[in-house]
């Protein structure tokens, strides 16, 4: 194409791309918008995402697994182990609990939810919910604290195990103290007497 | 203006009175601007803009201007002092300075000066020049450039416009722009861009060429104001912001303010030239002193609209392809438009 006929062609060419173009964006106007308008219309998210952590504190049996597995230590596990006369119930997986749970915190601005302290929980009590909105105004408040016991109960239970290690103590002690005072005790331990083998009483069958 | 004159027997305070109505008019203009083209340029990107401040964020504008008069006003140590303050000043006042010509109404022209559109290209060098100052002053090798290529661009069309703005010379008579729109008075089929009051032989042949007239003259006001296609001098993904990348706060305000003013300005006497300017487009209906400045904005205002939509389709041009089509393409088609009009009207 000659110089003039290129110089024709790229003004005309010009023309008709740019009424192409404003063509395409007034259809553009009168198309409804794609925004969410966030906090009066809230998009659904996956059921099963992973976001804030909950724990069911009933089924917890204080292993510390969900501790020991997390990544970056937000979770804050202490037990006082229980008296054997204590029924502290059972989990919904039907075993037995044994372990006081005073503190059961989770630094929910540490979290970088992993779902990491998910699996290795034996009663499924630490779960991911789909709670996306908690943000506060003071960080302290970012600390979820999930045991129920009130200081006086853990006060009792603390009292208590203190009570059942001393009664054992005092219990192994005298138990010691008397094996140790009677090297040769009238009381020599009795045997039981010897067993004799029996002849069998019906002839194996031969042939 | 004289029943003005005639409440207020002071003279000075009448011209102060008439001064401020452009001022306030264009702080006024410029909010309502402001968030059309937030809110097209939205709805043209399939997304909605400026929701929460007030409804459907119409109080926004009022909130960017507040921000921008309480921000720190920061001047680079290495800057040129002098030139830094006073190039916002300068490049407002050549835009504010175009508002005396424009004819809002039959009864009201600031100035009513016999060469009106010779006038409102002189006081658009004068933008050039602060342009120029701001991009020296800052110190800055991104402003510097932008400013050059500002001055280089709106010189450039500055030829265009001129050029088109003789051609409805030719046709009407008169550099005064309160004649042209009086000359176009009386319905649309008199207005200029459909070939103006003259016998319907002579107008057909001479409607394509004032129609072409009219395109370009609508294309080189776009590039006068410094907007897309044509913002190369503030190309925000190329150089910050050009010209104005060392300004912030009140400084910063006056350039933007004087973008949209200079919007309304080439808006506007493209209307007065081709689109009958304050003349209602019924005729007799919907017309009068009132009514005049009511279609003047109107008419500016379709303008602007036009203008945002172009902004929000097209890529910007290449500093080389800007020239080539200021020099190659609006300069000679707009001397055949005028060959032709001339040799139609002396026929």
């Amino acid at each position: 194409m000659s110089a003039i006929g290129t110089y024709f062609y790229s003004i005309f060419h010009s023309l008709y791309t740019v009424v192409v173009g404003m063509k395409i964006t007034i259809k553009h106007i009168f198309t409804r918008s794609a925004t969410v308008q966030y906090p009066n219309v809230k998009m659904k998210i996956p059921e099963r995402g992973r976001n804030r952590l909950f724990v069911n504190i009933d089924d917890c049996i204080g292993c510390d697994q969900c501790a020991i597995a997390c990544p970056v230590d937000c979770i804050t596990i202490e037990t006082i182990k229980s008296t054997p006369d204590m029924d502290l119930g059972m989990t919904s997986k039907n075993t037995k609990k044994r372990l006081y749970i005073p503190r059961f915190d989770i630094d929910i601005a540490k979290c970088c939810y992993c779902g990491l302290c998910v699996w290795p929980c034996p009663t499924e009590c630490i779960v991911m919910t789909d709670v996306y909105e908690f943000s506060e105004y003071d960080r302290k408040n970012l600390i979820y604290s999930f045991s129920n016991m009130t200081a006086e109960e853990i006060t009792a239970a603390q009292y208590r195990l203190e009570k059942y290690n001393e009664e054992q103590a005092a219990k192994k002690a005298s138990a010691a103290a008397a094996a140790k005072e009677s090297p040769a005790s009238s009381t020599a331990p009795v045997m039981p007497p010897p067993i004799k083998p029996e002849p069998p009483a019906v002839e194996p069958n031969k042939g | 203006m004289e029943f003005i004159q005639s409440l207020l027997a002071n003279q000075l305070l009448v011209s102060i009175l008439l001064s401020a109505f452009p001022l306030v008019f264009i702080v006024l203009m410029v909010l309502v601007v402001l968030y059309t083209e937030m809110k097209v340029a939205a709805h043209i990107q399939d997304r909605v803009a400026y929701m929460r401040t007030g409804w459907h964020g119409v109080l926004q504008p009022i909130a960017d201007m507040l921000k921008l008069l309480q921000k720190e006003d920061i001047i680079p140590t290495k800057a040129d002092k002098l030139l830094f303050r006073v190039a916002p000043f300068i490049a407002f006042t050549g835009t504010y300075v175009a508002y005396a010509v424009l004819p809002f109404s039959s009864i009201y022209i600031g100035s009513n000066i016999n060469l009106g559109a010779f006038f409102l290209v002189a006081a658009g060098s004068f933008v050039v020049i602060g342009i120029l100052m701001a991009g020296w002053a800052s110190n800055n090798k991104w402003s510097l450039i932008g400013g050059i290529r500002s001055a280089s661009q709106m010189i450039s069309y500055e030829i265009p416009t001129a050029l088109a703005i003789i051609i409805v010379v030719v046709i009407t008579g008169s550099l005064n722009l309160q004649d042209v729109t009086k000359f176009q008075d009386g319905g649309i089929g008199n207005w200029i861009v459909f070939g103006g009051p003259l016998p319907w032989t002579q107008k057909l042949i001479l409607m394509p060429f004032t129609l072409l007239t009219f395109l370009i003259m609508f294309v080189a006001s776009i590039a006068e104001v410094n907007r897309t296609p044509f913002d190369l001098p503030e190309a925000e993904s190329e150089l910050v912001q050009g010209f104005n990348t060392e300004y912030s706060g009140m400084r910063f305000a006056m350039f933007y303010l004087s973008e949209y003013a200079n919007l309304f300005t080439v808006s506007a006497v493209v209307v007065s030239l081709f689109l009958g300017g304050w003349s209602s487009p019924f005729g007799g209906f919907m017309s009068g002193p009132v009514w005049g400045i009511f279609w003047f904005v109107i008419k500016a205002y379709m303008f602007m609209l036009m203008q945002i939509w172009l902004r929000w389709t097209l890529p910007r041009l290449r500093v080389d392809q800007l020239m080539f089509v200021s020099w190659k393409v609006l300069t000679p088609w707009l001397f055949v438009c005028l060959l032709a009009v001339g040799l139609i009207l002396v026929i």
